[in-house]
């Protein structure tokens, strides 16, 4: 069982499995586009654990590129035509260039001092978005046209559900694939060890670099289709307080565990919901929520969980 | 299996730290198939000087020479693609990781690269995953360590570490091996299994260059041995020549100690 647990497949494989298991348990549409919206969520904080929980570099600008995917979804096909999906492609590509140029000259940066400068960056695509009100609407954002394949006018709650978790399968899948392969093993080292990672003969820089984009281009995807399921995109979305929600997702749920990357962002889309019945008190309790799970397990809730079971296991 | 090639050449090496030359003028070659040792007292300089050889340092002077070609200030890993490995004296291990997998990193440079067939586990990556295993598995059971090779490096002792660190240099199949204290903190029986180690990877044609507190496995193992003390070279020679080199004595212990000198060095 353990074993079975600990290959690659196994983690995309629970989460498909997941989504198949729940769509039978969906009371109405409401539950779907909660569902959904954890899909797209877990979907930017796997690549963000990518940079965080693997790599061991933080970045508080990722809803920065957030904002890129989302507004290349919504500004290209306005104004130029394009169709979603190439547009959602085009969102991809540019954010890869922009963290790749980004990320060259920051990346040197350590801990705190890179964490500042990320959400320098990130403040800076949000205040662009705001600001250039001719292109992007401003702080109203701007409607997104439907998504249509082949005829079929993509719309319904359901519908969306299926989408997102089947992106989601196919980003814990590469993320998977990534953290067992060589370049993973890198990342992993100079997580742990720079100067042994350099002393192996890892292009440090070249490493934290590569998976940096790869985490961008995550986010991306996640908010091109964010603003397809929404129909609509609000700059607070590029937000650094996005960011923020990212990250504490990633930590909530566990660095360097991709199922973690799941329940963090479960936690954070879901609860909110749940607690609209406490009102005036709903931020207190979450917030409340938030401290009692990292007082109890400290590693983040999965890889907690897993270390707790282990242990009873081998008792 | 001594041959004449000086396979690492260092000449007149130095860097200084505030004002302080913390290692000042070090030169010294190191030939293929030998175990070359430095010694000296507590901060003179040892693992500075591997720092400075290794690129881990940026010297202010002087220059070092891997088989031939010019490499100093090299970056670690552009050293590593040449043929330069280390291990650590206060150990760099990927704690996260299992044993194997450290090992598996050291074969990076004779991994394939590719970024689409990694993200994708197109069948390459598989197959160089399972090579990587293999070559690891192997240095793992030649350092005693293959009962270990799924454990968390961070639940390993501190010796078993100190061995991990050899695997995973050898895993890139040196042509110089930089070893700095490799025997620190293991009892007699493992300094005898270091030992035996560290003679079979000279034997393979690797430079191995050693700094080591154990005074009885330098004298044992060394083919020669270059003595520092306050970042400059005291001495340079065999076993027998270093010991009874009366600098090296005072070095150690003053002008009256002469006698407990020889029992350290002895």
């Amino acid at each position: 069982m353990g074993k079975l647990l600990s290959h690659r497949l196994a983690v995309p494989v629970v989460i498909a499995l997941l989504v198949v298991a729940l769509s039978f348990a969906m009371p109405s549409n409401f539950y779907y586009r909660v569902a959904a919206l954890v899909w797209i969520s877990a979907l930017a904080v796997i690549g963000l654990n990518l940079l965080m929980g693997y790599a061991g570099q933080v970045s508080l600008g990722h809803a920065g590129f957030f904002g890129i995917g989302a507004y290349a979804v919504a500004v290209l096909p306005a104004q130029f035509g394009l169709h979603p999906l190439v547009a959602a492609l085009a969102g991809a590509v540019a954010t890869a260039a922009i963290a790749f140029l980004v990320g060259r000259p920051i990346l040197r940066l350590k801990g705190h001092y890179l964490a500042v400068a990320t959400l320098g960056f990130g403040i800076l695509i949000a205040m662009t978005i705001s600001n250039e009100a001719w292109l992007t609407g401003g702080p109203d954002g701007m409607p997104v046209e439907r998504l249509t394949l082949f005829g079929w006018r993509v719309r319904g709650a359901d519908t969306w559900y299926w989408i997102s978790g089947g992106l989601l399968v196919i980003g814990a899948w590469i993320a998977c694939n990534l953290v067992a392969s060589p370049t993973g093993r890198a990342l992993r080292a100079l997580h742990d060890s720079e100067v042994a990672a350099r002393v192996a003969g890892i292009d440090v820089a070249r490493a934290k670099l590569t998976v940096f984009v790869i985490s961008a281009v995550y986010a991306s995807v996640a908010g091109s289709t964010l603003a397809l399921v929404n129909g609509f995109v609000t700059p607070d979305k590029a937000n650094f307080l996005h960011s923020i929600e990212l990250v504490t997702m990633v930590v909530l749920g566990g660095m360097g565990s991709i199922l973690g990357s799941l329940a963090g962002a479960a936690i954070l889309v879901v609860l909110p919901q749940v607690l609209t019945g406490f009102h005036d008190y709903e931020h207190m309790i979450l917030g409340l929520i938030m401290m009692v799970i990292m007082i109890v397990l400290r590693a983040g809730i999965v890889p907690s969980l897993a270390a707790f079971f282990q242990g009873r296991r081998n008792k | 299996m001594s041959t004449t090639t000086p396979l690492l050449a260092v000449d007149g090496i130095g860097i200084s730290f505030g004002g302080v030359r913390a290692v000042d003028n070090v030169g010294f070659t190191a030939r293929a198939g030998e175990v070359f040792s430095i010694i000296g007292p507590n901060g003179a300089g040892k693992t500075t000087l591997f720092n400075l050889v290794s690129g881990v340092y940026t010297p202010k002077a002087g220059s070092v020479h891997l088989a031939g070609e010019p490499v100093t200030a090299l970056e670690p890993n552009r050293l590593a693609e040449r043929g330069l490995s280390r291990t650590f004296q206060n150990l760099q291990v990927f704690f996260r990781m299992t044993a194997r997998e450290n090992v598996m990193v050291g074969r990076h440079l004779r991994e394939k690269r590719g970024l689409l067939a990694h993200l994708f586990a197109l069948p390459s990556t598989g197959r160089q995953n399972r090579e990587s295993a293999a070559v690891a598995d192997a240095l793992l059971e030649r350092v005693g360590l293959s009962a270990q090779a799924d454990i968390p490096a961070a639940n390993l002792s501190y010796g078993a570490l100190k061995r991990l660190e050899i695997a995973r240099a050898l895993a890139a199949e040196p042509k110089a091996l930089l070893l700095d204290e490799p025997a620190a903190g293991c009892n007699a029986v493992e300094t005898e299994e270091i030992e035996k180690l560290i003679r079979r990877i000279a034997d393979d044609g690797v430079a191995v260059v050693l700094v080591e507190h154990d005074m009885k496995l330098v004298m044992r193992i060394s083919d020669r041995i270059l003595v520092l003390d306050q970042g400059r070279v005291l001495a340079e020679g065999s076993a027998a020549e270093i010991r009874s080199n009366p600098k090296v004595i005072e070095a150690y212990l003053g002008t009256h100690g002469t006698r407990e000198a020889n029992l350290a060095l002895d």
